[in-house]
């Protein structure tokens, strides 16, 4: 667990850079500093690892203030991975991921092993170990900084804005391979963004900062889109706030119905005969592939021919992704599969939306009602 | 002229000998030797602490403005200031050993600071964050990374002292300028061309042999014979609008704070 109490950063010059900060990062959470340029969230994760010194209040480490331990020793306990990566041009990947177990005294042949065991945690095995990063993307360069700061296994990680140098497409697979991975190792993860969407993606809990470096406030991220505390939070989170929680909340059982379906392959009359609607559902193996409409074709179904613009639902999976697959059906059927992406039924938005109706917001804290300026 | 030339290259005779252009080829490299181990062990140690320390940055300024220096006036000035304190052979050598270093100092200085302070800051940052020494970040990141530029600077100063180096056989110090001064002196022609063209070669020779080490030390991650994705770790995306960005109603999310 980290801890701050009561910290507080003034830089030379007199600007302060945060401002009475307390709050606890739980052990085996992500823990998620997001908010606007100027808001001290790098200049507080810097503190925990004393890249900075606080100017006074103090982090505890599992309850020992980390002002304590000697800078490079508390550091080589503490993941440490940045937006550019940051890693060594002249190391090899595999040198590169085997430094801080050299520096914690493991021997080369032991670091490699180790190196090696993490590049395939992260997804790069084999012969990326050999290249040098001017050889790899700046996603695979992200990665090998993952895998560099949880070479020596240690059970805190710092994560400065890792994944805002990709583009988007790779950033969202980042993301969704770090929380994959997080699940695994159950890390204690304070995580700096400035992108609200990453933070309520990634976070168990958010703290939004304010310029000025207060915590405006710090809540899981149902909650906080729920209940923002005050308008510079509910800004800040951005619009659609009402649709982005459904992603928190789980469908019920919805009153599924039979789709019915035709293969690839299938002949323009064959397709006719399946369905009376304008809309027929193509699946592979049982798996949805995408729409066509049957009255339209005069060849049998290719793959190219299928209109894909319809979103997939898992069941009882947020809602939010079956009112975006019933929303984004050409025929407004939205699929719903099982866990293994077969086909179970369809679902309509107004059964969706009665199930959002029905759902449970997250209860209030009776602690947020007060107004108050600063918590 | 160009016959008289080879033919006193190719003779036996003028390679013989104290006088012989083997004794005096040795000659030089040696004073080269000595004055680019003096410069770089007092320049190269100043410029790594110069580029890790962001500190003294004025020192590799002044000391380029040295290069304005005229060597040879330079050279008089300090055989007739330490000329009369020394004896023997170190009179003439002393002086013209101390001119060299001069000489060589800013190109090694400049190498090992410039070399060090353009050191990925990233890079930098991480190795601090992940819980390197001052000494072992100078050492394990700063230094490898920096060894082209630094080498470069070697590779400059050697190419200077080597040329310069003749001139020093004005104030008789031995060396290929000897060719030079005194086939001047004595009207042979021939002997200064064929100096100058031994001179040349061993500047060639040398450069030829640091450049080779300097592609067996720098690692091949740096040199970027093995880049395919050169230029597409860019420093500009931090600026790049994100999607929450592009909402009206959202403050300004884009730099890190």
């Amino acid at each position: 667990m980290i801890r701050f109490d009561r910290v507080v950063k003034k830089f030379d010059g007199g600007s302060v850079a945060v401002d009475n900060l307390s709050f606890e990062a739980q052990r085996g959470e992500i823990t998620v500093l997001v908010g606007p340029s100027g808001c001290g969230k790098t200049t507080s994760l810097r503190m925990i690892n004393r890249m900075i010194d606080p100017t006074s209040g103090q982090i505890l480490l599992d309850e020992q203030p980390v002002g304590q331990i000697a800078p490079a020793q508390l550091r080589r306990g503490i993941g440490y991975v940045i937006q550019h990566a940051g890693l060594f041009p002249h190391r090899t990947v595999l040198d590169n991921v085997a430094t801080v177990p050299r520096l914690a005294g493991w021997s080369k042949a032991k670091a490699r092993t180790r190196a090696h065991e993490v590049l395939e945690l992260v997804g790069l095995p084999g012969d990326y170990a050999v290249r040098y990063p001017s050889q790899l993307s700046g996603g695979q360069q992200q990665r090998v900084g993952v895998a560099r700061a949880l070479a020596a296994d240690p059970s805190v990680m710092l994560m400065d804005e890792p994944f805002s140098a990709v583009d988007p497409i790779v950033r969202e697979q980042l993301q969704d391979e770090f929380l994959r991975l997080q699940r695994e190792l159950g890390k204690t993860i304070v995580f700096v963004t400035h992108d609200i969407d990453e933070a309520i993606k990634l976070g168990d809990k958010v703290a939004v900062l304010e310029v000025g470096g207060r915590l405006a406030q710090l809540a899981e991220p149902a909650y906080l889109l729920a209940h923002p505390i005050n308008d510079f939070v509910s800004d800040f989170i951005g619009r659609d706030r009402g649709y982005r929680a459904l992603a928190f909340q789980d469908a019920p059982d919805f009153p599924l119905r039979p789709e019915p379906t035709v293969e690839l392959g299938t002949t323009p009359a064959q397709a006719r005969l399946a369905t009376s609607d304008g809309w027929l559902l193509v699946v592979t193996d049982g798996r949805p592939q995408g729409w066509i409409e049957p009255q339209r074709i005069t060849v049998p179904i290719e793959s190219a021919m299928l209109h894909r613009g319809g979103t997939v639902a898992r069941n009882h999976g947020p809602l939010r992704a079956a009112l975006d697959a019933a929303l984004s059906a050409p025929s407004r059927r939205g699929v719903v599969v099982d866990d293994d992406g077969r086909l179970l039924g369809t679902v309509r938005a107004d059964e969706v939306l009665r199930a959002i109706d029905a759902a449970e917001r997250p209860a209030i804290d009776p602690a947020d009602i007060a107004p108050a300026e600063s918590p | 002229m160009i016959t008289q030339v080879w033919q006193w290259l190719t003779s036996a005779s003028s390679w013989e000998g104290s006088a012989g252009i083997g004794h005096r080829l040795l000659q030089h490299l040696e004073y080269s030797a000595i004055t680019v181990l003096i410069a770089s062990a007092l320049a190269i140690p100043l410029g790594l602490w110069i580029g890790h320390t962001g500190r003294g940055r004025w020192m590799v300024t002044a000391a380029n403005s040295l290069r304005a220096v005229p060597s040879l006036g330079l050279l008089f000035a300090v055989a007739l200031w330490l000329g009369p304190k020394l004896h023997g052979n170190s009179a003439y050598v002393v002086p013209s050993i101390v001119v060299l270093v001069v000489l060589a100092i800013p190109p090694l200085l400049a190498g090992a600071y410039a070399g060090v302070a353009g050191v990925d800051p990233a890079a930098r940052d991480a190795a601090h964050g992940m819980g390197m020494t001052e000494g072992q970040v100078l050492l394990q990141v700063e230094v490898p990374c920096a060894l082209p530029l630094m080498l470069s600077g070697v590779r400059s100063a050697t190419l200077q002292v080597i040329a310069t180096a003749t001139i020093a056989s004005a104030v008789s110090l031995g060396g290929l300028g000897r060719f030079l001064i005194d086939g001047l002196a004595l009207g042979e022609y021939n002997v200064m061309a064929g100096g100058a063209i031994v001179v040349a070669l061993l500047a060639l020779g040398v450069d030829t042999v640091l450049a080779a080490l300097q592609a067996a030390v720098v690692s091949p991650g740096l040199s970027g014979g093995t880049s395919r994705f050169r230029g597409r770790r860019t420093r500009t995306d931090r600026g790049q609008p994100t999607a929450s960005e592009n909402e009206p109603g959202v403050v300004g999310v884009v730099a890190k704070g």
